[in-house]
């Protein structure tokens, strides 16, 4: 009787603050060009917000919110970003992540491009950091066999 | 003595961790145990990188746009040193990721986490 | 394009590893020619790059960023760098060839993807530390190798996870102490770039800190390169790890941290400073008679196959410090293109022991009887590679032993001279073994091939025959046109201080 009550309690707090958690990675994300953070830091905390679903809910459910498929092709995503914004420069015949070349694609000024190049692979490796970090996550605790614990756990 | 001491007190802690992990990793049986010293070892240096870098009264490096054309270095904390840190935080954290999933498939074959046990298992 | 070849060298690589992972997870099949047209990219790429270098005779620069050193960080091909990248990229296209049937036979499908992932991480680290002008990145980038060959070590079976497990505590040690080196350098110059470094450090070379960096980048690179004391890591994981992934990474990754060293040695340094300021090359040829001779007597005791190539891969480490540690133009010319000659053997040698084991059966030496009947080919590039090892004209092993020979000779240090000509003779010993029990010893009733009744025995495939035969050619290549290349690009490799 009291292990639901706990479960209730757990499962409707960590249903609300998801979502905020999710919001202040972005915040930390986005903010990295003046205060402490980034494209890391702001990955990870995004990761902890799945990691928060898993630990409160089984591990079906969180499943059914970030399939492994899915984590996969985030993982990938973020490369590409990065990488990407580092062959664009290419196309004007500037050397490889020179953002100052983007200024020929987006209308602002070389300096401003700049800013703005970083802000693109930031949000590369954030994606790719959080992916990576679900992704070791679940590993670890399954212990490699991803069905048999679903199998458990669904019990 | 004290001047050697306490001036670079962020050596002698760095020093200090560094000879903590290695102790970890040489002479502990687990492997668990010999991770977390390898942690330390990781650790410790991004903590020296990273003392380097300070400055005495210096602030975060971003330039206030304001005083542009008058800004001196000596005003600012190094931000190079952070930066490689961050890469070696990485470092750290994949190398640390790669550690438990071996640790993962060894505990599954020989059922135990101790050295020597292993490699009683692995003589036979 | 043509310019750009230096950075597509790391990040094509890179890309096309997340690419196989993602694609791979739909589609197992197109992992394999994903690899093949990558590695052949990177040929393409690094053939070019050496090219330029060749005919134009000055280093290739470039500019990551188009940030100017040492503000930025700079890719940099010269003829050095340019040689050990295309033999890179040569040894690694011939081991993904290789790799098909192995990979079919020893990995469970499921993990396909991830494999052939990693197998492109791990040639993104290896082009990049060749490649890469500023020292942290050479961290960064042999960190990525590193993590690879743990990854890739560990999918094998047996104590392959434990074996990995102990590489990865030694290997971290290695890498940190080249990061402290690093630290070190940076606190007195406040630059990383190499070539920078260089100017900066010329007034420097009395500070005790430089000193202290230095030797922390030596422990460094020397833990990576399985120099002798520090190369307990490498007989159990090369010889547990799967034979798609031993053939990958005995050849290169010890060859690229030799690299390393003579980048250290002698560009970020100044060959005077390592020679005769502090007698850091002496110090390194001592260590190095030490570990070509306990290596090579080791080597005769082992029983299986792959072991005693191990210790083999030390011995010839052991070469490359002696002709590091002549100090004058020969030796280091001997030193360059016995690193060379290195990957094309030890790629021979490590595909004629996946092979064997593969189809028949054994490792042991001992069970070897009657191996030319069965798997000629396979025994053929056995003999050739091995015969390269010993130092037999024409193969290009024997070239390399001679310049080695000559710089000890020059240097005048007797100790050197008959160290390498012992370890010669050991070596000898050691192949003449096998191939007297492999081809002159009659053929009994295989006791190890028939353990389930009735398997037949299966020929060595296409794909694993043509890298093999290939390899044995470019050995004896190597050897024939060695005047052409130690003419036209060893002799602008070696410092000027010579």
């Amino acid at each position: 009787m009291v292990k639901d009550l706990e479960d209730v309690v757990i499962r409707t707090v960590s249903r609300i603050l998801v979502p905020f958690i999710q919001i202040y990675g972005l915040y930390v994300f986005v903010h990295g060009h003046g205060s402490p953070g980034g494209g890391f830091q702001g990955g990870c905390i995004m990761a902890a917000s799945f990691i928060l679903l898993v630990v409160a809910f089984n591990l079906r459910e969180s499943k059914r919110r970030l399939k492994e498929r899915t984590n996969a092709i985030f993982c990938a995503l973020g490369v590409f970003i990065y990488a990407g914004t580092g062959y664009l420069s290419f196309l004007y015949s500037g050397n490889f992540l020179d953002y100052g070349q983007l200024s020929n694609l987006f209308p602002t000024d070389p300096i401003k491009a700049r800013y703005y190049g970083m802000a693109m692979i930031e949000l590369g490796v954030q994606i790719t950091v959080m992916a990576v970090m679900v992704s070791i996550f679940l590993d670890l605790i399954t212990a490699g066999k991803h069905e048999e614990t679903l199998e458990e756990d669904g019990k | 003595m004290t001047d050697l001491i306490l001036s670079n007190y962020n050596y002698w802690v760095y020093v200090v961790l560094i000879m903590i992990g290695f102790y970890g990793m040489m002479a502990k049986n687990n492997l668990m145990k010999k991770l977390i010293g390898m942690n330390i070892f990781q650790w410790s240096i991004i903590l020296f990188y990273i003392s380097i870098g300070a400055k005495k009264g210096g602030t975060i490096p971003v330039v206030d746009p304001s005083l542009h054309p008058a800004i001196r270095a000596l005003d600012y904390v190094n931000p190079l040193p952070h930066v490689l840190m961050l890469t070696a935080i990485v470092v750290g954290v994949a190398t640390t990721g790669i550690a438990l999933t071996l640790l993962i498939l060894i505990y599954r074959k020989y059922g135990t986490l101790e050295e020597d046990e292993i490699l009683e298992a692995l003589k036979k | 394009m043509m310019l750009h070849f230096p950075v597509l060298l790391v990040v094509v690589p890179l890309v096309m590893s997340f690419f196989i992972f993602v694609f791979g997870l739909f589609q197992r099949r197109i992992c394999f020619p994903l690899t093949l047209v990558t590695l052949a990219a990177c040929l393409l790429f690094a053939g070019g790059s050496f090219w330029t270098v060749l005919s134009t005779g000055q280093p290739v620069h470039y500019h990551l960023g188009a940030w100017a050193p040492p503000w930025g960080i700079e890719y940099v091909v010269d003829h050095l760098n340019g040689l050990v990248l295309v033999g890179l990229a040569i040894v690694a296209l011939l081991a993904a060839i290789y790799a098909k049937t192995m990979v079919e036979r020893e990995i469970p499908v499921a993990k396909h993807a991830p494999f052939y992932a990693l197998y492109m991480l791990q040639a993104t680290g290896l082009f990049g530390m060749t490649v890469t002008g500023d020292m942290f990145n050479l961290y960064v980038l042999l960190e990525i190798a590193s993590f690879s060959a743990y990854a890739l070590i560990g999918m094998g079976e047996g104590a392959a996870p434990f074996a990995a497990f102990r590489y990865m505590i030694f290997g971290t040690l290695g890498a940190c102490a080249y990061l402290l080196g690093v630290g070190y350098l940076y606190i007195i110059t406040g630059s990383l770039n190499m070539a920078d470094l260089q100017q900066i450090l010329t007034p420097l070379y009395q500070s005790q800190v430089v000193s202290v960096g230095f030797a922390f980048l030596l422990v460094g690179t020397g833990v990576k390169m399985a120099y002798f004391p520090v190369h307990t890591w490498l007989p159990d994981s090369y010889t547990l790890a799967p034979s798609s992934v031993s053939v990958l990474l005995a050849p290169l990754f010890t060859k690229v941290g030799a690299y390393v060293l003579i980048r250290i040695l002698f560009t970020v340094f100044d060959p005077s400073f390592s020679t005769t300021l502090l007698p850091a090359t002496q110090v390194l040829g001592w260590i190095a008679v030490a570990g070509i001779l306990f290596s090579s007597i080791m080597a005769l005791a082992q029983t299986d196959l792959k072991r005693m190539l191990c210790y083999l891969i030390v011995t010839e480490i052991g070469y490359i410090g002696i002709g590091v540690a002549s100090g004058n133009r020969l030796g280091l010319t001997g030193s360059i293109f016995h690193i060379l000659n290195d990957m094309f053997m030890m790629a021979g040698l490590f595909m004629t022991a996946g092979a064997i084991q593969a189809h028949f059966r054994t490792r042991k030496t001992d069970e070897f009887a009657g191996l030319h009947r069965k798997m000629p080919v396979t025994s053929a590039v056995l003999v050739i590679a091995g015969l390269s090892v010993i130092g037999v004209p024409p193969t290009c092993g024997f070239f390399s032993k001679w310049y080695l020979l000559l710089g000890t000779i020059q240097a005048e240090q007797w100790v050197f001279m008959g160290t390498l000509l012992l370890g010669s003779l050991l070596n000898a010993i050691l192949f003449f073994r096998i191939f007297e029990r492999s081809y002159f010893e009659p053929r009994p009733d295989p006791p190890h091939l028939g353990r389930e009744p009735g398997t037949r025995f299966e020929r060595a495939a296409m794909s694993e025959l043509v890298p093999m035969i290939l390899t044995a050619a470019f050995i004896i290549l190597l050897g024939l046109f060695s005047g052409y290349i130690v003419q036209y690009s060893i002799a602008y490799a070696v410092p000027k201080g010579f």
